[in-house]
């Protein structure tokens, strides 16, 4: 044990890691802002198959050997968010389906790419620190990480002060839209954001682990809170604690850094629905 | 002037023309009730009144000042509301928007009158509820409350008393009519029940098969004149 915590002790002092760290809560604190608003709009899967949509955003920036790939990868995935919003509302391609056929092409094109164009050396590599993020976050840049603040900030700002709006788009649509509230406006910036989102949190767990970042905090404090707000803060405050301890323990237990932030917040997720289960 | 003139509207979705040539107007205080079969369009044509959706001919237009920042509206349930993590006060708070332009947070005036909607309402003891916890009357008064928040003028009903017990709806239908009377709110309410529609209504719009537009006492001497009609399925 004593072992163990000189071993996080010393990692801690690698810029490598604290980068992590702040990156780590920044993000997870904006994904799980939207979740609750997400799981509620039953738009849960939007996020997965956005996610994919970055994934192949990335491997074409990528092929054309892009220094930064953040940028374009950012520029299409808000471009797909807004599309896949849209459809959702009145198409003959109904909403899920039409995620699910951009999302899995996106995917398959993406790893098409990368393979025709053989970017680098070590494509299984590459295409797997991208899906499951195992090693991203370790290696920040200084730039990715000032990227990743301002970013976050810019999320955290826009959501504290359309807060009341986004409940009200959130909770009933037409209503709102019926009283003179620009509901589509709304939802265009609920894409965006999600969007933005996405793409700061492919660094934390890889693109195929994002939507369990949005969805698991959302979900396990909607099992024991009863208000929006108390829901909100719930989700933000379990989503920055589970990164958190998933971090450090992929450090101490050298396991890869995504999935154990998932497997963290799985855990916690069961906790709360038996807290649910007692109060009730 | 009118509150609220309908002119020549016709209605549809998805290609298909469900009602034209509708033409009707609406005075400050009056109760209109709108009755017709399943399917004859009664949610569209609410929807195209609030501007949800774009009529494919005709024109809703409002006098009097009317803004749409004027208009409270109860829509119909639906499923993923009844588990929605929100208090009752937030849901209220929540009908104030129309009033807060860009102004990003609730000030005195919304939370007061907020308050004294749930107070309206007699939800004083359920406030600090979660809405999923609450009956469907309860949660019906719940939405009636935020509906009062954004009216000023009119209010807009769907089905108000859908799926609630008999005593409830009587409840409702008092609260509803007392607001009509004794605070002067014009009514449009759609509604299955025809017995209600006559008994509280001073205007009846019928729509269907035959449409009739008039007060609720001529649509009673037209109905017992033309008893073919297949009405009166409430």
């Amino acid at each position: 044990m004593a072992d163990l915590l000189s071993k996080v002790g010393l990692y801690l002092s690698y810029p490598f890691v604290q980068y992590a760290l702040i990156v780590g809560v920044l993000i997870s604190l904006c994904s799980s802002l939207l979740g609750v608003t997400l799981v509620l709009k039953r738009f849960s899967f939007i996020g997965d198959g956005l996610s994919h949509v970055a994934f192949g955003a990335m491997s074409i920036a990528a092929v054309l050997k892009l220094s930064n790939d953040m940028p374009l990868t950012l520029l299409i995935t808000i471009i797909c968010a807004v599309l896949l919003l849209r459809t959702g509302q009145n198409t003959k391609i109904k909403g899920d389906a039409s995620i699910a056929m951009i999302s899995v092409g996106a995917l398959a094109v993406g790893y098409l790419l990368m393979n025709i164009f053989e970017p680098s050396g070590n494509i299984s590599g590459d295409v797997c620190s991208t899906l499951f993020g195992s090693t991203s976050i370790l290696t920040l840049s200084e730039l990715d990480v000032w990227l990743c603040v301002i970013l976050s900030i810019i999320v955290a700002a826009v959501f504290i002060f359309f807060y009341n709006k986004i409940f009200s788009v959130t909770f009933d649509e037409s209503f709102a839209e019926a009283t003179g509230t620009r509901a589509s406006l709304y939802n265009l910036l609920i894409a965006v954001v999600i969007a933005v989102i996405i793409v700061l949190a492919m660094n934390l767990v890889g693109s195929l682990l994002i939507s369990a970042l949005v969805i698991f905090p959302a979900l396990s404090a909607m099992r024991v809170f009863k208000s929006f707000k108390s829901v909100t803060v719930c989700s933000a405050a379990l989503s920055v604690g589970c990164s958190l301890s998933g971090i450090l323990l992929s450090v101490a237990f050298e396991t890869p850094v995504g999935s154990t932030i998932v497997a963290v917040d799985i855990a916690v997720f069961f906790v709360f629905m038996l807290l649910g289960k007692l109060k009730r | 002037m009118a509150l609220l003139k309908c002119e020549n509207l016709t209605l549809g979705y998805d290609g298909v023309e469900i009602l034209s040539g509708l033409s009707f107007e609406i005075e400050k205080g009056d109760y209109l009730c709108i009755v017709g079969e399943n399917g004859s369009g009664k949610t569209t044509l609410m929807k195209t009144i609030l501007g949800l959706r774009a009529p494919r001919e005709g024109s809703v237009t409002f006098g009097e000042g009317l803004k749409k920042t004027d208009v409270g509206y109860l829509p119909q349930q639906s499923d993923f509301q009844r588990d929605f993590p929100a208090s009752v006060r937030e849901i209220v708070l929540s009908g104030c928007q129309n009033r807060m332009g860009l102004r990003p947070f609730y000030g005195k005036k919304e939370k007061a009158l907020a308050l004294e909607n749930i107070e309206k309402m007699r939800l004083s003891d359920l406030k600090a509820r979660s809405y999923r916890e609450l009956s469907g009357g309860q949660q019906q008064r719940v939405l009636l409350a935020r509906a009062l928040c954004a009216a000023r003028e009119i209010l807009l009903l769907d089905e108000p008393v859908a799926g609630l017990d008999p005593r409830v709806t009587e409840e409702m239908y008092s609260i509803i009519d007392e607001l009509n009377k004794r605070d002067k709110m014009t009514i449009i309410m759609i509604s299955h029940d025809i017995r209600a529609a006559l008994r509280y209504s001073n205007k009846i719009l019928h729509i269907g098969s035959e449409v009739f537009f008039g007060t609720t006492e001529e649509y009673l001497e037209s109905r017992e004149m033309n008893t073919l009609g297949g009405h009166g399925n409430g």
